[in-house]
């Protein structure tokens, strides 16, 4: 495993735990979704950045190993936790952070915000916000993928809360039935706000929800990317070459509170469960990994690091230059931005 | 011309448009091998085929929504409620996705799908089956909705709609599948927000919508008897909404009857009565009064229905009561 293999040839060998290149941009892209995260944080706090804002920290395995497998042409749909699958999707820092600033240059043009990033450009559909109502949404890609005859796939990421959803049911029904290219990747996080699965599903191994819709499924350690990439891997395969959906449960752990007006842990987590958690770190897994394997020197991490501290660094000087939307008195409204941006985008002005 | 039904009407302007554009799909409960719960698709599935003309489980959400996530991707869904009242089940679909789905994107994922199906009340149903929406759907920024009338409007519009790059709710009704109007054989469409004036009278407007609309006839019809000119003024769109055309009817008429199938309370006659009191509260020359269905859930029994149902005897009372007569 040498780094000019191409990164095509990689995606089709899920589990190359020796190949450095591919480990290290896989690195890269976790260690970006948790330095942008902590500035989120950091830009709450300071009240850049408003609203529901859930972040993704601890989870980023589970993100970049998916997206790893996949095709620029395959598409992606999310919750509103949604800033690590952009990230990870190739969405640029500075779109997303300037949209998370609620300014222009945002890549939903500050009418999103945290919950809703799109990108048409990377067939990323977006962060959505009601429990449960992307999943049918992937299904209809699935559908439209089939109608087409394309050979892409459909990635829908959900919380573990959401298969006690109608939606779900209905969704994967008709995946199942009409055998769609899709992958639903359950992030199962434990807790859906403070309500534990135990809590709330019938069924604790919640990937059996599958057998209901002749559904092929797994389960599989989210904060270790390797076996990530190999759940995922097999399941876009089938997808791809046999257009047969696949529930996927990967377990993994949030770090973080809810969303940014939550504790962190509380009265439905003790602190002890965090801790134990954190020894598992997804990033910290990777680099242990590839510092045993002689893949990753202290310096070349340093520089990793540093470099993309700078581009999460730029991402937020980009936003704060970006030109922002009328805050107080609509007739000192901004030039760049005037007024009529409101109106914008409510309808498209075409027909076909 | 031809005369055919509203039925007709409506399964020829999608066949229309699913034979010029292969973007434009059927989907809903019995659509296909039932040939339609009200064979508005009879024939589909033999033209079309499997693909183009889909049967769903019973799954209003989870169909809506594989309509909205097919129309992000490009295809141009025809989503088939077997009735609105079945359709709330998909309302999150319809509100939180199809309508907001542009605006949340910054404009980057249109969403070009048709919700359609009947509105409204049939003949003793009772409560769940006898409802009319419109007044829900109109109230969502990024909806377009539309009732037609007539057979002639339900297959020029639904062309439009079909057409059309927004998400669109067509109201149909039971009521109006069986009724015949002229409709060309030419292509043509009827343009989304315009009103219809179909009838011209002086003294008072009727302004009205879907199923009422022939009841505003024939109540035009009745009072032309006694001297009395109505204008008619068809809303057809609902949203957006034909504010000039209500207008202008009213400053020449000084007089408004608003007749709508739903109910009372924020319905859409309240809205249009906003528009009058906006932009004609000089021409008036009495109250505008609002003919709607009664504020109870639908009943059963027939003379309790008929009780709660704006109708022919109500309208024509209405128009009496704006013109001081009574
Ligand atoms: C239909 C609906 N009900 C409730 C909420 C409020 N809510 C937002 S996130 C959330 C918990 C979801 O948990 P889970 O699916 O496990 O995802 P996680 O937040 O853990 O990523 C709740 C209750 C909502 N957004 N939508
Ligand atoms: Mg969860």
């Amino acid at each position: 495993m040498t780094a000019t293999r191409t990164a095509a040839k990689r995606k089709s060998d899920p589990a190359p735990q020796g190949d450095a290149a591919l480990n290290l941009e896989m690195l890269r892209s976790m260690l970006l979704q948790r330095r942008f995260e902590e500035r989120c944080a950091e830009a709450y706090a300071l009240g850049k950045i408003g609203g529901f804002c859930h972040l993704y920290i601890g989870q980023e395995a589970v993100s970049t190993g998916t997206m790893s497998m996949l095709r620029p042409d395959d598409y992606v749909i999310t919750t509103y936790r949604d800033h690590g699958p952009a990230l990870a999707r190739g969405m640029t820092p500075r779109s997303v952070m300037a949209e998370l600033f609620g300014r222009q240059d945002g890549c939903s043009r500050g009418k999103g915000g945290s919950m809703h990033l799109f990108d048409a450009n990377t067939n990323f559909l977006g962060g959505h916000g009601i429990v449960g109502g992307h999943v049918p949404l992937a299904t209809g890609v699935g559908f439209a993928i089939k109608y087409r005859g394309g050979d892409q796939v459909m990635v829908c990421f959900m919380g573990e809360s959401v298969v006690n959803t109608g939606a779900f049911h209905e969704a994967l029904n008709m995946a199942g039935l009409w055998k769609l290219p899709c992958v639903f990747i359950i992030e199962n996080n434990r807790y859906g706000m403070g309500t534990a699965l135990e809590r709330a599903s019938a069924i604790h191994d919640i990937y059996e929800r599958g057998a209901a819709y002749n559904m092929p499924r797994n389960q599989c350690d989210g904060q270790d990317v390797f076996a990530v990439r190999q759940a995922v891997g097999e399941a876009v395969e089938r997808a791809r070459k046999e257009q047969i959906p696949t529930l996927l449960e990967i377990r993994t752990y949030r770090f973080m509170g809810h969303s940014m007006s939550d504790a962190v842990s509380g009265t439905y987590r003790p602190k002890s469960e965090l801790e134990e958690q954190m020894k598992r770190d997804p990033i910290t897994l990777l680099r242990t990994h590839m510092q045993e394997a002689g893949q990753l020197t202290d310096e070349q991490l340093q520089k990793l690091d540093e470099e993309l501290k700078a581009i999460v660094q730029d991402s937020w000087d980009f936003a704060e230059a970006s030109p922002e939307l009328p805050v107080e008195d609509f007739a000192e409204a901004s030039p760049e931005l005037p007024v009529e941006a409101l109106y914008e985008d409510v309808y498209a002005d075409t027909t076909t | 011309m031809p005369v055919i039904t509203y039925r007709d009407a409506l399964g020829a302007a999608i066949r229309e448009e699913m034979q010029r554009d292969d973007r434009v799909f059927l989907m809903g409960e019995e659509v296909a091998v039932y040939q339609g719960a009200y064979k508005v698709s009879k024939g589909f599935l033999q033209e079309f085929g499997e693909m183009r003309v889909v049967d769903t489980p019973i799954t209003e959400l989870g169909f809506a929504g594989v309509g909205v996530g097919a129309a992000m991707v490009g295809l141009r869904p025809v989503i088939e409620f077997m009735t609105w009242n079945f359709a709330l089940l998909a309302l999150d679909q319809v509100v939180n996705a199809a309508a907001k789905m542009l605006y949340m994107s910054g404009g980057q994922y249109k969403i070009p799908i048709v919700f359609r199906g009947p509105n409204g009340a049939a003949l003793q149903l009772s409560a769940q089956h006898s409802q009319a929406w419109e007044s829900w759907l109109a109230h969502i920024p990024g909806l377009k909705v539309i009732a037609p009338g007539t057979p002639y409007d339900a297959k020029g519009l639904l062309k439009s709609a079909i057409r059309d790059d927004n998400p669109v709710c067509f109201l149909e009704g039971e009521m109006l599948y069986n009724t015949k109007g002229e409709v060309p054989d030419e292509e043509y469409l009827i343009p989304l927000g315009k009103a219809d004036l179909k009838r011209q009278g002086e003294h008072c407007s009727i302004i009205t919508h879907g199923k009422m609309v022939l009841v505003a006839m024939q109540a035009a019809d009745q009072l032309a008897k006694e001297g009395i000119n109505i204008d008619v003024v068809d809303l057809r769109t609902i949203r957006p909404m034909d504010v000039e055309a209500i207008g202008e009817s009213v400053r020449k008429t000084n007089r408004a009857v608003v007749l709508e199938e739903g109910w009372e309370i924020c319905g859409v006659g309240a809205q249009v009565v906003d528009y009058i009191q906006r932009d004609c509260f000089d021409y008036l020359d009495a109250p505008v009064i609002r003919v709607h269905q009664a504020d109870t859930p639908m009943p059963y029994a027939k003379g309790l229905e008929r009780a709660a149902k704006p109708d022919l005897p109500k309208a024509i009372a209405a128009v009496r009561k704006v013109m001081y007569l009574d």
